[in-house]
This record gives structure tokens, sequence and C-alpha cells, in this order.
């Protein structure tokens, strides 16, 4: 059976479906101990006292640590993993994050204190006692505010509050002239808001250090353990690595913000280790809201230039970004390489600038959200399509479709250089907008929007046509821009003496079904049963090493590390089936599950080639028992899907109410190995992307509390705010790893914003409203219409 | 302070002295490790520890055990009988209605209570009855369809 290609039911749901999922705060050991972290409740103020005092006498309070244990223990922080520096050369600014704050707190949500005892209400008992002294100081919110001279400075060394600066593209002057000499120049000022991931299961830790085997354990909630061991290792608290294993058991959905390694994960584990007992640490949904990496957040001026005949003639684009007020793990990256470099979108636009303004605030930090840089490019170029074609007056399915890079596949004809240093390795785009047009019923659709608008009923379309850069990504690229790390992937292909097999793989699945997708293309290249294949992860004592799963980087890095395993078992197979079968090696041939000699019926099967490996007694005389192989797989290039989302609204000019009454979505991730999770995948990615669209959004107040930090306040896209979606794909392989595969798991919320911020606009055309800043919640859509009427 | 409460909890029996501020997700969570119920929030916002008391869903953060004293309580624990999934079980499987799984236990307490008072749900309704439970994978696309799946296998059986 061809399994790669085939909708298998997945192999892991039993256990989530029975409620035997294993998460981190499932997890009990003995002697278990409970924190709860003191956290600021002030966006900028400086630590005056912390009395302890009566907490400490409280029967079950087992220790308190503040801001000042943690200094004397010589701890400076948490580190970042990405360096973008200044443009003149300067190195960027990288004040440390202290795990406990000593003596001034950032961002609501800074830790100042954690309260061990032996359960976790003691916990919060005792916290409650604990008296700490606040000085309040003036906080900035806003990256645009906070540049500017005389706003308050979040760490005295970083003036103006830069983190970095950074450009990307042609030169300046050059755009600046372009866009002069255009025949028409569309412009949007706007923010990009910030937006909460919002995994439903809370970030937790548990870190137990054992003294009988001088070794520490972390359970974690992450999306790469191996990557938070060696940070934490080698970086936050100095102890030795293989004296450290991490373990992600199940984890419920990271969508990037479990990427990152956190202060608390080295917290509980060098508490452990003071009070010789385990720490379970778990997030109330409140601390998630103020220390779980946010997402977006930025302040964007874009001006995109056109000729005459729709044709793009120059892009510029200035940006601040929010990193918070402190820089989290990956933080550098998103507003620069992960967002300037998809400026191009699907477009043959020959002149592109970007400006990037990395800007500290009270805030909590800001990172990689799902898509990380990808969405904020292509909302603005998106939105800049649509708003050009009501300006100009052109249909903006047609715009895009005069604007296309053409047809490559990236072997006959060569990857797409881009203005703004990527080669896109293979894209095919008037073929997923085309079809997204025939699944909407395009012409159909406007006749009945102008009947409507007849009617007093405002109906709406708008388009999105993306591109993405996943599979991150080749290690040498990004060590050049700035990565601290390598992005390959690992992989153990294990096949067991009775031809059972089992692999470890680098990559961590929270929701991806991994265990699925891995194990099928396993037992497709082997042509053994799929129950005959086992997929570990997440536990660092059992897979090698591991770069984790972000980026939508799992099948084409981590799958690719494994189908290298898979030919290194099927070549030394060769070896001991040509010694079994008295064949030439170069006469033996592998396919569906056995090496034949070629042109004959002689045959041996994986089983009793595998058999015979561990078991060696009539054997080649030149090689090695076993049939265990490692591989690291470094991509060299990033893999790019594209696509075509349309959304259908219908605003209710009474309330100004958005109703999303269709969603199509047309994507091409290259090959697919299972549909069924492909399309899931998509599912999830467009409910977030819609749910900036209309629903998300922080709010801060002036002083830098988080108005909205619950699930009462804020608002996320339940099931009754959302159609069933229609998806569709195209297939354009990618041309530069073994499985052609490219990534879904940031395709759908990348695409989804823009075109239904796109169809409120089109929806809101006869009133002249070109803009609304996101979320359109009904109060603002409502407000706009009134000021233009 | 502490009390003594008498629950039945997917069939079986248990009494036992609790801490009286003890939540009912608590209590079933950490007193009788049934850790399937899930907590996703403090404001029972997300849905994810919903059981079903007495045959009706509810969000188990929003009870005090003591006040279970007596009730007859189902977690996603007592779903599969004999070693056979639930409908609803097998329609989430069937249908991809789960991603991470962190929100499913609760989707299915709750699609459970919805089937047992209107056995043919239209997707409007199913919709509306989900609006308590957040799912942040799925965009309840194939949640949908995976209670669509398991009421018409109910109904098949009740024909």
């Amino acid at each position: 059976m061809n399994l790669i290609g085939s909708s298998i039911k997945r192999l892991e749901d039993k256990r989530f479906l029975t409620g035997k999922g294993r998460y981190t705060d499932d997890i009990v050991l003995p002697n278990m101990t409970y924190a709860y972290i003191i956290r600021s409740p002030h966006a900028h103020a400086k630590i005056l006292s912390i009395d302890t005092t009566a907490a400490e006498a409280l029967e079950g309070v087992v220790k308190i640590f503040t801001g000042k244990d943690i200094a004397e223990a010589g701890i400076n922080g948490v580190p970042c993993g990405w360096a973008v520096n200044f443009k003149n050369g300067d190195t960027m600014k990288e004040p440390p994050h202290p795990l406990l704050v000593k003596d001034k707190v950032l961002h609501v949500g800074d830790a100042v204190a954690v309260v061990i005892a032996d359960s976790y209400g003691l916990a919060k008992d005792a916290a409650e006692m604990v008296m700490v002294d606040y000085e309040p100081l003036a906080a900035v919110i806003n990256p645009a505010e906070a540049i500017k001279e005389g706003a308050p400075l979040v760490h005295e060394d970083a003036p103006k509050n830069l983190c970095f600066d950074w450009e990307l593209g042609n030169e300046a002057e050059k755009v600046d002239a372009a866009l002069d000499a255009s025949h028409h120049i569309t412009t949007l000022d706007f923010t990009n808001q910030r937006v909460v991931p919002n995994a439903i299961e809370p970030r937790s830790a548990i870190g137990h250090y054992d003294d009988a085997y001088d070794k520490y354990t972390l359970y974690t909630t992450s999306q790469n353990p191996h990557l938070t061991r060696l940070l934490m290792c080698a970086f936050t608290l100095g102890i030795p690595e293989h004296k450290v294993r991490v373990l992600s058991p199940d984890v419920g959905g990271g969508f990037g913000s479990k990427i990152f390694h956190y202060t608390e994960e080295a917290l509980v584990i060098w508490a452990s280790k003071q009070i010789n007992r385990p720490i379970k640490w778990t997030a109330e949904r409140s601390e998630s809201f103020t220390t779980d990496a946010h997402g977006r957040d930025h302040v964007t001026k874009a001006d995109m230039g056109f000729d005459e005949n729709g044709k793009i003639t120059a892009l510029r684009v200035r940006t601040q970004a929010n990193i918070g007020a402190y820089i989290s793990t990956f933080a550098p990256c998103v507003p620069t390489w992960l967002h300037g470099t998809l400026l191009q979108g699907l477009y043959t636009t020959p002149l592109i600038n970007v400006q990037v303004d990395g800007v500290f605030t009270h805030t909590n930090a800001v990172d990689a959200y799902r898509g990380a840089g990808r969405p904020e490019a292509t909302y603005l170029l998106e939105r800049l399509l649509d708003t050009a074609a009501l300006e100009m007056k052109i249909d903006p399915a047609e715009l895009r479709l005069k604007n296309f890079i053409p047809f490559f596949d990236g072997v006959e004809q060569e990857g797409y250089q881009t203005q703004v240093a990527l080669q896109y390795d293979s894209g095919n785009y008037e073929p997923v907008l085309n079809r997204a047009l025939e699944m909407v019923g395009y012409e159909d659709f406007r006749k009945e929007q102008e009947e409507a608008r007849k009617n007093g009923k405002y109906l709406g379309i708008g388009f999105s046509t993306y591109i993405e850069a996943c599979g991150i990504a080749p290690s040498a690229v990004v060590g050049a821009l700035g990565a601290r790390a390598g992005l390959y992937e690992s992989a153990q292909v294990r096949v067991q003496p009775t031809g059972k097999v089992s692999v470890y793989t680098g990559s961590h699945s929270h929701g991806q079904g991994h265990e699925t997708t891995f194990a099928q293309v396993v037992a497709d290249k082997f042509g053994i049963p799929l129950e005959d294949v086992e997929i570990v992860h997440g536990d660092s004592d059992a897979v090698a090493f591991g770069m984790g799963t972000y980026g939508s980087r799992s099948l084409a890095v981590g799958g690719s590390a494994i189908v290298k395993s898979i030919e290194k078992v099927i070549e030394k197979g060769s070896k001991i089936a040509a010694h079994k079968l008295e064949a030439a090696e170069e006469d033996i041939e592998f396919a569906e599950g056995k090496w034949t000699v070629k042109g004959t019926d002689k045959s041996i099967s994986f089983g009793d080639v595998s058999l015979t490996a561990y078991v060696p007694h009539d054997y080649p005389q030149d090689l090695e028992p076993g049939l265990d192989f490692s591989s690291f797989y470094d991509p060299t290039n990033f893999t790019y899907p594209f696509g075509a989302h349309i959304a259908i609204v219908e605003v209710d000019a009474e309330t100004g109410k958005v109703d999303l009454k269709r969603f199509i979505a047309v994507d091409d991730v290259g090959n697919v190995i299972n549909p069924m999770i492909v399309d899931g995948q998509i599912h999830g990615g467009l409910a977030q992307g819609i749910g900036q669209a209309l629903l998300e959004g922080t709010i801060y107040d002036e002083s830098g509390q988080l108005l909205n930090g619950s699930y009462m306040d804020y608002a996320m896209p339940r099931a009754d705010d959302l159609p069933s979606f229609e998806v569709d794909r195209t297939v354009t392989p990618c041309p530069h790893n073994p499985l052609g595969v490219k990534g879904a798991g940031e395709a759908g919320t990348i695409g989804s914003t823009p075109a239904v911020v796109n169809a409120v606009m089109d929806a809101l055309s006869p009133f002249g409203i070109f803009d609304i800043p996101m979320p359109l919640t009904p109060e603002r859509v409502w407000s706009a219409m009134q000021k233009d009427t | 302070m502490n009390v003594t409460i008498s629950t039945t909890v997917n069939g079986q029996k248990h009494t036992h002295e609790i801490e009286a501020r003890t939540l009912l997700v608590h209590y079933l969570r950490e007193t009788l490790g049934l850790t399937g119920t899930h907590v996703g929030c403090d404001t029972s916002g997300c849905g994810a520890c919903t059981i079903l008391l007495d045959g009706k869903a509810l969000k188990s953060c929003t009870m005090l055990a003591a006040q279970a004293d007596g009730c007859e309580i189902t977690t996603i624990e007592g779903m599969a009988q004999n070693g056979e999934l639930h409908p609803l079980q097998e329609g989430f499987h069937q249908e991809h209605g789960l991603q991470c799984g962190f929100c499913t236990p609760g989707m299915i307490m709750m699609a459970s209570d919805l089937l047992a008072n209107n056995p043919n749900p239209t997707e409007a309704e199913i919709r509306h009855a989900l609006e308590g439970n957040f799912c942040r994978c799925t965009g309840y696309h194939n949640i949908i369809k995976s209670i669509q799946y398991a009421a018409k296998k109910m109904q098949q059986a009740t024909t």
C-alpha cells in the first residue's frame, strides 16, 4: 500500500481521546514541591524592599528565593539565540533577562520572587504574605513613542530604546526615486497589533535534581527540548549538559510561544538543587498572558508604486518592531530576516527597501508567533495590493495576475532571486489564484454583491496571495544572518532485530501528528506495516540532538533527516542481502520490503536482513553488525509554500459586526504525506489569522497594564465565530529536499489575515473607507462607517 | 478546614477528606489522579475542564469539590466502555477533530451533553453549543464534523 499521500487516521489519537495524554502538569514526582512566582504589578518600578518573614514562617513553606539570591548565585539570565546588529556594525543591545529581578522590574509580570511549598495552595497563600515595596516609574508601551527623545528608557545603556536598527534590499535612494516617478502610489500607515499565542495548555516546568546520580531532569512544555537544554546548560546556569535530561512530553499546542528558553525552566532546575526536592511550576492563565512571548506588534508605514499599467514599480517599508522589555530567544530575527525577506511576495517588484527598528518597551517580550514575521510582511503587501486596486479601480485579482512572478520549477527553470536576499525554490502562482476564483464563483459573487448593496446589505470579497519561507533553515545562511545555532535536524532510524523500527527525531510534535506522518514515511520507504514503526521524540536522553519544531520545518528538515537514515539502512541492508543471496551488491535492489537479485525471484525480506544484522553468524566479513543509523540533515535552502486565500464577509450596517460568510484557501505546500493532517493544519492556521483580523489584540493602558489579560477579556475565535472552510491545493514539489515537501503549519495564518480585512474594506468601499485598524471589532467598523457617511 | 465528600466518578464510589477550598477539577486531577480533565485558564473561559455532573456538562473549575458531594460524575476517562470508544471519541478520531489533544476531553464532554439533548443538531447548533470551549489548533472545522459523525452513529444505534 502506498502510505505516502494517504489520509491515515492518527496513531497518537487514542491516548488523547481517552484522557491518557501525559502533559507536564499531569506529572507528579515523589516528594514534589510546588512553586508560585510573585510577579510585578507594575510595568516599570524600582524594588525598594522585599519582606518574606511572615511567609517563611508559614507551615509547609519550603523556601523563598528572591532576585538577590539569583544574583548572589551568579546567574545572569536567559540568553538570546539570534543577533541582529546595528546598521553601523555596533552589536545589538542585549540586556540580561534575569530569572528573578533584583532591582528594577521592566514589565507587568516580571518575576521578583518564588515561593516553594508542599502544595500549590500553600505556595499561593504564602506569596500573599510576601511584602514587596515598589517605587513606580514612568513606562513606555508603543515602539513609535519609545524611540522619541525623552521617552522613559527601558535599559539605561540602550539610548532611544533601540535594540538594533536594520535595513535590507535595494538602495533607499533608488527606491525613493522610483516611487517619486510612479504613476500611482498607495500608502498604508498602520499597526499590526500585538496578539497572544494562547496555546490552551499553559506553560509548565518540573525541575528535579537527583543527588543520587548528580543528575537534573527538566520536564517542560517546549517545542524544542534540546535547544532549551543547550541554552540552559551552556549559558543560563553553567551546568554540565550531559548531566541534564530535558523531556517535553505531550504538549498542548505551542504556536511559537513554546519555542523559547524561559526563565522558569532554569529557575525550577536551579532551585530544585538548592532544596533537593522536585519542584513543579505551572502558569495560571493570567501569567501566560504576561509572560508567554507575544506576537506581531509592528508600527509600519509602507508605500507601493505602480506604473500606468498597474505593474508594481517599487516598495518602501519602515517599521518599528516592539521587542518588549527583554529579548526573547529568537526575537531579533522575527521583524528582520523573517519579515523583510518576504516583501517580494509573489510579485516581480523590481525595487524594495525595508528598514526596521527593534525597540524596547515596558511590555512582555515579543517573539515568533505562528508565521513569525511572514504574516506581518504578507499583511502589508496584500493590504497594499487590494487598497491599490480600490484606488486605481482595477480588479484586485487582475492586479495580482499582472504582477505574479512567472512559473519556475527550480529544476528546468532556476529559482527566483528576490530583491530581498532569498532565492525562491519553485513556484506556480497563477493556478492557485485561478482555482480559488473558480471555487468562490467570482463573477457571480460580484453580481450578488451589487444586488445586495441596492438592498442595504454590504457584502465584500478580499484577496490574499501569499508566499512564505519555511523549512528553516540552511545553517550557514542563518549563521551569516546572526543565528547562534545551526538549524539542521537529526534523526536516528534503529531497525530492531525483529524488523520493527524505532525512529528518534529531533522534531517535536505538539499537535502536528508526527507520530503518524513520520511513521507513514518510514513504513512506505521500508515497505513494512505502519504499526511496525514507533516515533520517539521530546526526550534528550533518547534523541541524540534536535533543533525542534517551528517555522513549518518538521517534515521538510526533520523528515529529510529520517529519509537520510532510511537510505543508509537500505544501503547496508543491500550488503547483507548480497552476502545472503550470494550476489554482487550492485545486482541487489530494494523494493516493497525486500531485497531482490535483479531480474530473478531470489529475495530476502526486511525482517530476515534485520535479524541477520543482529545475529551475524553468516555475515559479510568487513561489515559491522547492527542496523541503526543517525543522520543530520541541513537543508540547502528555505522552502517556499504559497497560496491564494479569499474571504467573503457581510458587514451589518446597523451594528458594524462583520460576518465571515465563506473562506476559501488554495495552498501549495509541495508534496503531501497525509492530506487529512495538512488540511487540519491549514484550518487551524486560518482560524488564528482570522482571529487577528476580527477579534484579537492586546490592550495596554498608558501605565503598561495589560487590560485584557484573561479569557474573559481577550477575544479569540470561538466555534460560532467561524464558518467551515473551503480548502484545496495545488502541488509544486520542493526541488531540494528528498520528499519534495514544503510546509503547512503556518500557511493558514500567514495568508488569511489580510484576506479578511480586504474583504471588509471591499464591503465598505461605498463609504470611501480604505483602512480600519485591526481587530475589526463592530465598534471600530461602525464608527468608521459613521465618520465617512 | 477540611470536609469529607462522597462521589461516584465513572461508576466508582469514592470518599475523601479534602481541603474545603478544593475546586472540583483539582479533586479530579490530584485526589483521584484523573488527569484527562485539563486546566486551561482561571476564569472558566476555556472549557478544557468540562465534565458531566449528574449528566449535565459543567466546567469543573467553576465548582468546589464539596458541592459535588453525593453527585455522579463522568470524566473523559469514563467515556469508553469495555475498551470500546464512545461514538464521540470515534468521531474525533475518524474526522481528525483533535491536534494537540488538550481541549479534546472538554470538547467531547460538552458534545456529549449536546447530543443527549439534541441528537441531530445542525452545524449552527453545534457551533453554538461549543461557544464555551476554546480550541486553538483545529479552527473547529473538524470538531464540527466529528460531532456530526457521532450524532449519525448514535442515531443509527438507536433506530
